[in-house]
């Protein structure tokens, strides 16, 4: 489905428009870690994710909200900007986009060391570069937190 | 998503990602990456596949194990289940009754929701949850004031903080929530697809959004153009219509 070359025209054009003013980040950074059954594991989302009553995202948000490790699936909504990704995924399992679950089971099975207790979200329609302030700080917790691998997703 | 990578690696964290759109994030070269070939809005493929979402959760950690980078891995295998773009729409259930004929939009979407409500109810009883709860209101209280639109008087925002673009927004995404909830539960196994058709093209709420972007599009008030323009009916839908209209001409 995201493949572009099984999109409509008007979809492909669009994603692949956005390309060309995509800002350049440089040379890539890459930090190296212990092994995976060693490391402490955080998500961070950027599908507008936020427990119930937290502050929902709006049209240029640029800050995150923390989701607890024990937040429970029916505690967590969605409140996106974009109307142009499919919902009912996530509806029907928060696991779709946010793989908290599958994650204590790899922990369990001793794949990964141990799960960060507090994961995060932005809210991915903002500009990349306008998330760079909040990512940094966002990673000095994570760092404080122990966590040496941090999982992106999207939507 | 690959500007995140950027920002928390150089700050000494490493970080993998699932890439839904391959040429974009290889423009980005975030350290690491997995893109995978499933539909926007689902990174671990479908829902209540735990075994599928497993083997994407492992593909991804795995790439921690990369001595250099950055890496861009294709994940292969296609999700499981969702028929989208398979099947013609052929909806084989009850659906609410449209009411295309209402002059008071209020009135007809009210009862679209006390028709859903069981369906709603099972969903998330169901579930354990649901994802409704954005704005706080009750589905009868969303429907005023998001019929409210649909006149030349729109409501205030039922919270004084927000622009009325914002409370719009958070009332809409909740009023679809509770419609595609409800519709999931019902017999048929609907995909995404057949759910977004259902909502567009055959409930009242559908036809209450399609006139609250026209409105929004009209308004001077600069909260709510934007939400006119990008954020209330998908890019999907609005081709769909602009086709039909052509078609019909």
């Amino acid at each position: 489905m995201a493949r572009l070359s099984d999109l409509p025209e008007w979809e492909r054009h669009h994603h692949l428009d956005k390309i060309s003013a995509l800002p350049d980040y440089g040379v890539t950074p890459y930090a190296l870690g212990p092994p995976l059954n060693q490391r402490r594991v955080a998500i961070v989302t950027t599908a507008g994710l936020h427990v119930r009553g937290d502050r929902a995202f709006e049209m240029g948000s640029a800050d995150y909200r923390i989701i607890p490790g024990d937040a429970p699936a029916g505690n967590v909504v969605m409140s996106h900007i974009s109307v142009n990704y499919d919902r009912s995924g996530f509806q029907e399992d928060i696991n779709v986009v946010f793989p908290i679950d599958r994650l204590r089971e790899l922990e369990a099975e001793g794949a990964i060391g141990s799960i960060s207790d507090f994961h995060y979200s932005f809210m991915g329609a903002s500009q990349g570069h306008t998330l760079e302030a909040k990512a940094r700080e966002l990673a000095g917790l994570m760092k404080k937190d122990g966590v040496d691998a941090v999982l992106l997703t999207p939507v | 998503m690959g500007a995140l990578g950027h920002f928390i690696e150089r700050e000494g964290i490493p970080a993998a990602q699932i890439s839904l759109i391959r040429e974009q994030t290889a423009a980005i070269k975030p350290p690491r990456a997995l893109w995978v070939p499933f539909m926007l809005g689902r990174p671990f493929g479908a829902p209540n596949a735990p075994d599928f979402q497993r083997k994407v959760l492992r593909a991804l950690l795995a790439l921690f194990d990369r001595p250099s980078g950055p890496v861009l891995e294709d994940f292969k295998e296609d999700a499981p289940v969702d028929a989208v773009g398979e099947t013609t729409f052929a909806c084989p259930v009850s659906f609410a009754q449209a009411d295309t004929d209402s002059d008071d939009p209020v009135k007809a979407m009210r009862r679209e929701i006390a028709q859903l409500a069981p369906w709603y109810e099972l969903a998330r009883k169901r579930r354990g949850r649901t994802t409704v709860g954005v704005s706080g209101l009750t589905m009868e209280q969303a429907a005023n004031f998001a019929a409210g639109f649909t006149g030349d008087a729109p409501a205030s925002p039922y919270d004084a903080r927000l622009s009325a673009g914002v409370a719009l927004k958070r009332v809409c995404d909740d009023l679809k929530a509770y419609h595609y909830e409800a519709v999931a539960a019902q017999p048929g196994n609907l995909s995404s697809r057949e759910i977004d058709r259902w909502f567009w093209f055959e409930t009242i709420t559908g036809k209450v959004f399609l006139a609250i972007q026209q409105a929004c599009l009209r308004s001077d008030d600069k909260s709510l153009q934007p939400l006119g323009k990008l954020s209330l009916v998908p890019r999907a839908i609005a081709h769909a219509l602009a086709e039909k209209a052509r078609t019909a001409a």
